[in-house]
């Protein structure tokens, strides 16, 4: 497999949100403005990446029995170090996403990785397997994030272009998120289907 | 993969992992304490010069959960934690009052009310301003829906009702201290109940 198709696989054709629909849970809940879903996708990237890699190292000497425990060490450490580092470097952005920093341990996408992809390969195809997975979540929550904030707030990115304060207040609750994503998800399988 | 399970060496690999996972963590959290303590203590200085006039000097008071500001001799105001239940949780606000007893300007410290609509209190200019210089001897504290001169947050009566109850509980604590000679003497055992302590960061 090639380096680049090992990224663009994970961004595309592997794209956690919309084909493999895997850690819905933040990705319902942080998607209320695009910056607040592009801050959750760099932070699961960054996880995703390192854990990617520190488990391809150490998975040929983990006994199989205890593999899913250690595993789960070895990515609540990294989440936890994520933690600390945006507490002190950047609480602003601690606050926004608060509960669902802690929660990345549990997200699917991160032992899935580990499970389908990580303990069957090196570290440096492991890392390129986390960066592609990473990018595709982050770029899913982003338009995510993007389509409905347009839609609630009025605004992209936190310019509001509307004027006013009121937008679609549906879309940045919970029945929009759910909305958005099926849309989004027909449109993105669609696209597949035709290339 | 390829280890066979045995006894021995599940536990070595298991302890070894939390080993050098805990001593990761522990290095991590050394690092990175002071910063955060800084980070917090830096948001709180922040709240602080927002809701009140300029002043030099500012004195926690923990126990009752207030700051006491000053300029030089010059008392500059008081600057009162408050918290009340929001829509969807805690809503602790950072009440600045003057000694005039009007209050200067308010700050949320934390909230966790629903984006794009309660939590359009910590941008809503409108509803926002309209807290500076709130003299309570002359407006009514209420939102406007009950019959007072607050108006409410588009949408978000509740958010707007558990604000102006969070300014008037500081009000509370305020003319409390204000009847007292010597502040330090304030005791928490009143009807008025505010939040302890400072740090929400865990």
């Amino acid at each position: 497999m090639s380096k680049m198709k090992l990224v663009s696989d994970g961004l595309v054709k592997n794209n956690p949100t919309f084909v493999l629909l895997l850690g819905m849970c933040p990705t319902l809940a942080t998607t209320t403005s695009a910056i607040n879903g592009l801050s959750m996708g760099l932070a699961t990237l960054f996880v995703l990446v390192l854990s990617n890699m520190a488990i391809s190292a150490i998975a040929p000497v983990v006994p199989d029995k205890v593999h899913i425990p250690v595993y789960i060490v070895v990515i609540a450490t990294f989440v936890t170090l994520l933690q600390f580092l945006m507490q002190a470097y950047s609480p602003s952005m601690y606050e926004t996403l608060g509960l669902f920093i802690p929660l990345i341990v549990v997200n699917c996408i991160v032992l899935g990785r580990a499970e389908a992809f990580a303990n069957k390969h090196g570290v440096g195809e492991s890392a390129l397997d986390g960066i592609g997975v990473g990018l595709g979540f982050t770029c899913s929550l982003t338009v995510l994030g993007l389509v409905r904030e347009i839609l609630g707030s009025g605004s992209a990115f936190g310019y509001n272009f509307i004027g006013g304060n009121d937008g679609m207040l549906a879309f940045v609750m919970a029945p929009g998120a759910f909305l958005c994503l099926g849309y989004l998800m027909v449109l993105f399988n669609k696209y597949l289907k035709k290339n | 993969m390829a280890v066979k399970s045995s006894l021995t060496n599940m536990v070595a690999v298991l302890g070894l992992t939390c080993l050098v996972c805990s001593a990761l963590l522990g290095g991590a959290y050394a690092l990175t304490k002071e910063p955060i303590q800084a980070a917090a203590a830096q948001k709180t200085t922040q709240a602080i010069a927002q809701v009140l006039p300029h002043f030099t000097e500012v004195e926690y008071n923990q126990e009752d959960g207030f700051y006491t500001a000053m300029d030089g001799e010059n008392l500059v105001g008081y600057a009162i934690e408050s918290s009340v239940m929001g829509f969807g949780g805690e809503l602790k606000l950072l009440v600045g009052i003057t000694p005039d007893g009007v209050v200067y300007n308010t700050a949320v410290l934390a909230h966790s009310e629903t984006p794009g609509l309660g939590a359009k209190c910590t941008t809503d200019t409108r509803f926002m301003d309209q807290w500076r210089g709130f003299d309570p001897s002359v407006k009514k504290l209420a939102v406007t829906k009950d019959g007072g001169d607050v108006d409410a947050i588009t949408a978000s009566t509740i958010t707007s009702r558990a604000y102006t109850q969070a300014v008037s509980n500081a009000l509370g604590v305020f003319a409390l201290l204000n009847n007292q000679e010597d502040p330090d003497a304030f005791s928490g055992d009143s009807v008025v109940k505010i939040e302890e302590g400072g740090q929400d960061n865990e």
